[in-house]
């Protein structure tokens, strides 16, 4: 272990480097869930040059164009929608702050496709809005609400949580103390929140951005309600169109490929800073105290982001179930609320647990080849969700192949084992949402200056007891973080869910899909009512557990 | 293909393989019980699986009522066609289905194509299916009709100024058409009997005059499409009988109605919703029970009135409100030239511009 000893981490808990588990584990995990994405990445094989040149001859360049303003129009808005509004909750006094503090999260819970489907149906010509507009002004202000605009407001909407959420567990981190120095060194506050803190929460903005980009790319449901044609549009046609898998499964992974990049151009930007903070927190005592036109100014755009991305399609939902859909409301009801709630759970342990070991290898054995590990471990968040899927069960059914063939053996009936099984479908949630653990474990694990554990080492604590008491604690909010937004992503999640869930094992967004590709928006409305309820409350308490 | 993809990585999967069961003992202990109660879940000797792309409240009503009257058990999941297809194929000889039940003939056959179902030989299908709504190697069978039609707004447009969707490419519609995606198979399967009838530099310029006669981008579905008419984006569209059923039902007053084209020539574009039974099935002797149990009789009358569509056999009644939009020439065109010409129909359109 000479090498190891050359580098800078001696606080790594010694029993764990011995043995190599961590290691092991984290090797594992990688393979695990890079298994689905070498499936479609070895799609390679052989190419269908005459759907490739098709494609290209008619739509990939329009797609692309469309996909990179997208992405970019998300990435905009998701910016300016979340740092300001979780700086001003983090770190500002302003009336209702406490409330908005934690509704500025709600639209977490809201899917996008119901948030697309809900918006269309309101503002698009045919909805409630321009009908009265055309009413009483005339038809001289129409417009169509499914252009590029309209795409990136939906998503923003949905999206921006993301950044909130985890910039603003960066500012309540920070502590005011580097705020403070700045303004004695002469900054004006707003200069403070440039230069200073907003460089500080860097890491935690750029998990954040990554999740909310990596999501629209793999959006398919949102945009399939505003015919907006995107790259993942070319890879379900390729599949569904031209019953082409393979050609699907080349493109999703070009994709990969793009994103890949992305994440590697941001790592080199950021060069070798390195973001260790001060764990501290002391700011609910110290908040900016807004005061006059200022304070209600900022309630005020806290109150609309909240009416436009919560209370309007929560209000639309409700109007639809009042107005009839109330009757689609039958016992199985509480089943699909067991079933979406335990599958959540279990997926949110799995996925923070492996997402913990993943962040410790990386940290433990920083260099390429861990980042590289990392990098394949996470990046199947960006992958459509059935493609994604696909790539799991192909895995797995590869897996039943060999089971059978010790079935046989052994003289048992032949039957699968792994696809159809509960433990298939946890797995593939494990795969999906490893990124949106990992973005927010591994920025606290950031926030554990390498000195603390060293000190705990020196006065004797023994490897566990350091785990035990200092990463655990320290790492909690950012555990919590990760399990909320796995939680969350799994009472969303539809593609894997469908294809892979056992029989009888259907959940909430089972029953939307079943509803919305059909066009009945109304009757989705109590399952997409149901998933947003049943959304809130882990957020009301993660967001109120982060505040302190 | 499925196969294909599958076939280059077995050496990299032997890995993950060991790799898979070294996690599950590794960070994964929750699982343990959760496996179990799955197999409990797991269909037991007897019952028949199905597969089905058609929606659970469509299916699930006419499975109960199959179970009360043999005791024969079904489970089922539902999804869209291409992922429960991909499963099966990957699935083979393994694969726990006895029956997938999808959507238009395009879909059927791509299935049939790729190996997915068996021929079955039943005296009642045959009896019961007419010619033109099942497999010619009987590996599937039509269990419900629908119509690709025309609907108007009654408000602005005369049913005599309509005659073809062909007609619907002139300039008469300039700026009055709706129509839905075509990534919609129901598009793909009606352009590909149009290929069909007129070839394809014929079938190319009437999709090039619908696209230039939208009057506002295409809809995400019919029921959408129908709204914009009624709201007065446009006049004229293109939908399935059943989704206008659905208005008509929550709102009789609507004003809109449907209009049977191409009476003259090759008649209204109709397509099905099927069934096959899989390859290799375990339990082939239910399936093809429940198969034509699903084909005649009371059970037949409810799987296309369920969904306001027309029943696949000529001796069951139509439903009360979808006999009262009249009756209709149909193309005789067998529903298989949907699956046989539905790549071509796709590059067709994105040749054309419709998105």
């Amino acid at each position: 272990m000479s090498v190891a000893i050359a580098r800078p981490q001696p606080y790594l808990p010694k029993a764990l480097r011995r043995v190599g588990l961590l290691r092991s584990c984290a090797l594992v995990l990688a393979m695990v869930v890079g298994a689905p994405l070498l499936v479609i990445a070895l799609s390679w094989g052989s190419v269908d040059a005459e759907i490739w040149l098709h494609l290209a001859h008619t739509q990939l360049f329009r797609l692309l164009g469309n996909t990179a303003i997208l992405v970019m129009g998300v990435a905009c808005s998701v910016l300016l929608l979340g740092v300001p509004l979780a700086w001003f909750t983090a770190t500002c006094e302003f009336p209702g702050r406490k409330h908005f503090d934690v509704a500025l999260m709600l639209p977490l819970a809201v899917p996008a496709y119901v948030m697309a489907f809900v918006m269309v149906g309101l503002l698009d010509y045919a909805g409630p809005v321009q009908s009265l507009m055309r009413e009483y002004i005339g038809t001289g202000l129409s417009f169509s609400f499914r252009g590029t605009t309209a795409v990136v407001i939906v998503m923003s909407l949905v999206l921006y949580p993301y950044v909130y959420m985890l910039s603003r567990n960066a500012f309540l981190a920070q502590g005011r103390e580097p705020l403070e120095a700045a303004r004695v060194l002469g900054l004006s506050p707003l200069q403070g929140f440039l230069q200073v803190a907003l460089p500080m929460a860097r890491p935690a903005i750029v998990a954040g951005v990554a999740l909310a980009l990596m999501e629209t790319l793999a959006d398919f449901g949102a945009v399939a309600v505003f015919n907006y044609d995107t790259f993942t549009t070319a890879i379900y046609k390729a599949w569904y169109g031209f019953f082409n898998l393979q050609t699907a499964a080349q493109l999703a992974s070009l994709l990969l490929v793009i994103v890949l990049a992305g994440l590697y151009l941001e790592r080199r930007a950021r060069g070798s800073a390195k973001y260790y903070q001060n764990s501290r927190r002391r700011t609910s005592q110290a908040r900016f105290q807004l005061t006059g036109p200022k304070a209600w100014l900022v309630s005020a755009w806290c109150g609309l982001v909240f009416l436009i991305a919560f209370l309007i399609p929560v209000g639309q939902l409700v109007y639809w179930i009042v107005d009839g859909a109330w009757r689609d409301w039958d016992t199985r009801y509480l089943d699909l609320v067991g079933h979406t709630l335990g599958l959540a759970a279990i997926a949110a342990v799995i996925t923070v647990v492996s997402a913990f070991l993943l962040a410790l290898f990386n940290r433990t054995y920083k260099g390429s080849v861990s980042t590289g590990i990392v990098r394949l471990a996470t990046v199947g968040y960006a992958l459509p969700g059935s493609v994604l899927a696909v790539g799991i069960m192909l895995s797995f059914n590869w897996l039943d192949e060999w089971a059978a063939q010790l079935q046989t053996l052994v003289g048992l009936p032949v039957q699968p084992i792994f696809v159809g099984g509960v433990l298939a479908l946890l797995l593939a949630y494990t795969t999906r949402f490893l990124a949106a653990a990992f973005g927010p474990v591994e920025t606290s694990l950031d926030r554990i200056k390498p000195s603390i554990p060293e000190a705990a080492a020196i006065l004797g604590a023994r490897p566990p007891e350091i785990v035990r008491r200092i990463y655990l604690p320290m790492l909690a909010p950012g555990l919590l973080t990760a399990a909320l937004l796995v939680f969350v992503d799994v009472m969303k999640e539809m593609p894997a869910t469908l294809l892979m869930r056992p029989f009888g094992w259907d959940t909430l967004a089972v029953r939307i899909y079943e509803m919305t590709s059909e066009g009945l928006w109304q009757q989705a409305a109590l399952p997409g009512l149901s998933i947003v309820l049943v959304g809130l409350l882990p957020v009301i308490i993660l967001v109120r557990r982060s505040a302190h | 293909m499925v196969k294909r993809v599958f076939g280059t990585v077995l050496p990299s999967m032997a890995l993950a393989t060991s790799l898979v069961l070294g996690l599950s003992g590794c960070s994964e202990p929750d699982q343990e019980a959760q496996v179990e109660d799955n197999t409990k879940a797991k269909p037991q000797a007897g019952e028949i699986v199905v597969y089905s792309s058609r929606k659970e409240h469509l299916v699930k009503p006419l499975f109960d009522k199959f179970t009360a009257e043999t005791g024969i058990k079904i489970s089922y999941i539902t999804d869209g066609e291409g992922p429960l297809m991909a499963r099966l194929e990957a699935e083979g000889e393994r694969t726990p289905a006895d029956m997938l039940i999808t959507v238009d003939a395009g879909n059927l056959w791509q299935a049939a194509n790729i190996g997915l179902f068996q021929p079955v030989q039943s005296e009642v299908l045959e009896a019961s299916v007419p010619e033109k709504f099942q497999d010619s190697e009987n590996r599937w069978f039509g269990l419900s009709v629908r119509a690709r039609t025309i609907v108007y707004s009654t408000e602005r447009v005369k049913p005599e100024a309509l005659s073809t969707y062909e007609n619907l490419s002139t300039e008469d519609w300039d700026g009055r058409l709706c129509l839905r995606t075509s990534k919609k198979v129901y598009n793909q399967s009606l352009v590909a009997t149009l290929i069909e009838r007129h070839g394809p530099e014929r079938t190319e310029q009437i999709v090039k005059g619908w696209v230039d006669n939208l009057a506002t981008d295409v809809f995400p579905n019919d029921t959408a499409l129908m709204e914009a008419i009624v709201a007065g984006q446009c006049d004229v569209g293109v939908v399935n009988t059943y989704y206008f059923g659905r208005l008509q039902k929550d709102n009789p007053e609507i004003p809109l109605a449907l209009f049977w084209p191409n009476q003259q020539s090759s008649g209204v574009h109709v397509n099905i919703s099927g069934a096959g039974i899989t390859k290799h099935a375990k339990h082939p002797a239910q399936a093809k029970q429940l198969l034509e149990w699903l084909a005649q009789g009371e059970a037949q009358a409810m799987f296309g009135g369920l969904n306001m569509e027309y029943p696949v056999n000529p001796d069951v009644p139509v439903d009360e409100l979808v006999k009262s939009w009249g009756e209709f020439k149909a193309d005789d065109l067998n529903v298989e030239v949907a699956g046989r010409r539905q790549v071509e129909a796709i590059k067709l359109m994105d040749r054309a511009g419709y998105r």
